[in-house]
């Protein structure tokens, strides 16, 4: 009977490429920036390159926003926010969000594809989690719109005016969604600077805004680097700043807006504790530690970055966790069976490698996949690290990549002071079949997001956001609109 | 803590397998009372998540022929006939008979009654004879009728016998009943290989199914089915994702390897390769082979069929070009 089994293409997880077609998408070879809503000419600007992290390869060249486009942006949101948007009622601000959410949906795959090919995380993310809870977003926030009234903020609540928006690399368009929906439901206009090295997606967002007849200025995109996100943050025309990235530049960005009476929010950096108590559930425990720390390459803010094991269980955890970790799938992003893809940036995977590096030094032990990496582009094995102590630099500091580091705790208490012995405050895990320990845990925690029996799950209707070093303001939820509103 | 250089190969290390004891039905409750809970949302975020892997060209066409080769080809109708069975029989040895390339089904399932039918329809062709017995699909009936069954099968030369489990007993707590029936009824098989259903969709918590599971395989049980197929809910991917975790685990544990079967609902290619995406990345590949992964089905066939002329051509045929048994 075994005879007739072939077994030859299935045997050892080999599954044969399954490359998403790139041709649904169609890059220029220069943009300009979105204003007043059009494109400005690429030829007009100082122009730097956007490249495919798996690959290398120039994707396109972007503009470099100086100083006179944030002007000419922050102008024309101006504008449209005193003769235009200000004067809309809610229902009418609701229907261009509606607009956006389902033009999200139309070109969904197109956008996939794109952030896939401008950030390097899998297709399977872009098309099951980025560009969907993109749309969600736009749906949700365009519900409140025509109801702030009833938001718990007073009656007749007032937009601030004019929001200037700075967000990362590791979930393009996604947090552009973040950031511009629940301002323009709450009746703001806005200037949004996408990061560096990934800036096609929020371009391709324009199109669509510009598709779905946003009045012209109501949403401004102007690209470039931290110059260009220094400009807009600085700029005396807008009423409120939005940052999510690192906690150096938040730090920086909070002291220049000091006094200024803008309104910042800030969401920053963390070092998530995924706490593992001897009484969870082993095999979705296991799946949540790997979504905790490998989605998205580990490049997730609220990463679960730190596994606090309780000590008894420890050794049947790691013998379970790097058996899967071995099964993760890292290679072509495009690939629709790819499970890890590339490092974002040069500069991202130097500074994970070094801190790896420190991992070993500082006398951790590193388990590394075996996997094989492609020979271009940026890419970085799956690694998780046993024995790490508190003081290691591996158990304090944001790594930003595929990187866990794994830490043990005896008791509850014992398990509470570790996870909270970090600057950071942005989100935390429990696994525990015991509720009553859960929310006890949960109570003592500083973080602003506490995840039980899962990690990493969004939805527009929960507040996401941190404490401490991880910043201040929530996105999402009925609280989300708090950031835009003055209350 | 044991080094961490031993971990990390999604394969089985070969291990030799342990005798199991269990003497008391104190020592079966401490044997399951070390047994992980299954939180229901990430089991079935799991397989949701597995269901999106992509099978493509010749990773396609390999796991087709080896679904085929996974098929115990079924029927447990009231109104069977020995015209039937025979029928199913001739099918189950050569599926396409416009297409000598297509490999034989693992078995055909039958009822006792008809086994020897089948006995006489597949000679020595290999195609196994899977008999269900112990008073399928309800199990409600003595222990002296169960064992008379499942002797009655095996004696017209049933080389497979699928029982039910006494779901009754085990939802009133009564494990050490259903544990000394498989026992039983293992002893009875003799050289039978023993599939144990479980009926999952009677125990409905998943909790409940992987202890299941575990009662079943330290009794001895070969393989691990999830149903008879007469129930409202039948074999799903999540239950099947966490039996075989149960397979997987007694192997690291036991040494021993025992099989999965998926029964009833199981209807299409796409559905299949599902399927067998989940044995790959839970069990490993081990499991890949019809001695220890099987579908009962019977409609499962004639789309595998017809989407494995689809790879072979580049188009669909009309679904009378393949035969109805």
């Amino acid at each position: 009977m075994s005879d007739h089994t072939p077994l030859s293409s299935l045997n050892s997880l080999q599954y044969a490429p399954a490359p998403e077609s790139r041709a649904v998408v169609t890059l220029q070879s220069a943009y300009g920036h979105f204003i007043n809503g059009d494109f400005t000419n690429p030829a007009s600007s100082e122009q730097f390159a956007t490249l495919n992290p798996a690959t290398g390869e120039q994707l396109a060249t972007v503009a470099q926003g100086s100083d006179a486009d944030v002007d000419a942006a922050v102008a024309a949101a101006r504008k449209a926010y005193e003769k235009v948007w200000s004067k809309l009622p809610g229902s009418e601000r609701a229907k261009y969000l509606f607009r956006i959410a389902r033009l999200i949906q139309e070109r969904s795959r197109e956008l996939a594809v794109l952030e896939t090919l401008d950030n390097g995380k899998p297709i399977r993310e872009t098309r099951d989690i980025d560009v969907p809870m993109a749309a969600a977003w736009f749906f949700y926030y365009a519900g409140w719109a025509d109801k702030l009234d009833y938001a718990g903020f007073g009656p007749q609540p007032a937009a601030l005016g004019v929001a200037g928006q700075v967000i990362p690399w590791n979930f393009p368009l996604l947090m552009a969604a973040w950031k511009i929906a629940p301002a323009l439901a709450a009746g703001n206009t806005v200037v949004l600077k996408p990061a560096e090295t990934t800036p096609l997606s929020a371009l391709l967002l324009a199109d669509i805004i510009r598709q779905a007849g946003v009045p012209d200025g109501v949403v401004n995109i102007v690209t470039g680097d931290g110059r260009t996100g220094a400009a807009l943050v600085n700029h005396p025309g807008i009423n409120k700043v939005a940052f999510t990235g690192s906690t150096e530049v938040g730090r920086i960005i909070q002291s220049a807006v000091a006094g200024s009476g803008k309104k910042l929010t800030l969401e920053l950096g963390g070092k998530g504790a995924n706490i593992v108590f001897a009484d969870a559930p082993l095999d979705e425990t296991i799946e949540g530690i790997i979504d905790g720390i490998f989605f998205n390459q580990g490049h997730v803010c609220c990463a679960g970055s730190r596994l606090l094991v309780q000590e008894s269980i420890h050794d049947d955890v790691i013998e379970r966790l790097l058996r899967r970790v071995e099964q993760l799938r890292v290679g072509d992003p495009l690939d629709k069976n790819t499970d890890v893809g590339a490092i974002n940036s040069a500069a991202q995977l130097a500074k994970i490698t070094e801190l790896s590096d420190a991992g070993v030094l500082e006398g951790a032990t590193r388990f590394t996949s075996s996997c094989a990496l492609p020979s271009t582009g940026f890419f970085f094995a799956p690694t998780v690290f046993t024995g790490v102590e508190q003081t290691h630099r591996i158990a304090r500091e944001e790594i930003f990549g595929p990187v866990l580091s794994v830490l043990t705790f005896r008791t509850p208490e014992e398990a509470v002071a570790k996870a909270n012995n970090t600057t950071f405050g942005l989100a935390a895990g429990i696994w525990s079949e015991k509720g009553s320990r859960t929310l006890w845990m949960a109570e003592r925690l500083r973080a602003g997001v506490i995840w039980a029996n899962t990690y990493n799950k969004f939805d527009p209707t929960s507040p996401f956001g941190g404490v401490r070093e991880s910043g201040f303001g929530r996105e999402g939820g009925r609280h989300g609109l708090e950031s835009y509103l003055n209350v | 803590m044991t080094s961490v250089a031993a971990y990390g190969r999604p394969e089985l290390p070969a291990t030799t397998p342990r005798p199991i004891r269990i003497g008391s039905e104190h020592e079966l409750r401490s044997a399951l009372g070390g047994l992980s809970g299954v939180d229901a949302v990430g089991l079935e975020a799991r397989a949701a998540k597995l269901g999106t892997r992509s099978l493509k060209q010749d990773t396609k066409k390999a796991a087709i022929d080896l679904a085929i080769t996974m098929v115990d080809l079924t029927t447990l109708e009231g109104a069977d006939t020995a015209g039937k069975v025979h029928a199913l029989c001739t099918k189950a040895m050569r599926p396409d008979a416009s297409d000598l390339s297509v490999p034989p089904v693992a078995a055909v399932c039958v009822y006792p009654d008809l086994v020897q039918v089948a006995v006489r329809a597949l000679g020595n062709s290999g195609v196994n004879i899977a008999s269900v017995a112990t008073a399928f699909p309800s199990g409600r009936a003595s222990l002296a009728i169960k064992l008379a069954d499942v002797h009655e099968a095996v004696a017209a030369g049933a080389t497979e016998i699928d029982m039910v489990i006494d779901r009754g007993a085990f939802l009133s707590g009564n494990i050490g009943k259903v544990f000394d029936e498989i026992v039983a009824v293992k002893e009875a098989c003799g050289a039978a290989h023993l599939k144990v259903i479980l009926e999952t969709g009677e125990l409905v918590t998943y909790d409940n199914v992987r202890r299941a599971s575990w009662i079943a395989m330290l009794a001895g049980a070969d393989f691990i089915k999830t149903s008879t197929g007469k129930v409202g809910v039948n074999a799903t991917i999540p239950v099947t994702l966490l039996m075989l975790e149960a397979v997987r685990d007694f192997a690291l544990e036991m040494g021993n390897v025992v099989g999965v079967k998926a029964a009833g609902g199981i209807r299409t290619t796409k559905d299949a390769l599902k399927y067998l995406v989940v044995v790959n990345e839970t069990a490993g590949s081990r499991w890949l082979s019809p001695d220890y992964f099987r579908f009962g089905a019977s409609s499962l066939l004639n789309d595998l069929l017809m989407q494995r002329t689809k790879q072979a051509t580049g188009s669909y045929v009309r679904a009378d070009r393949f035969s109805g048994d």
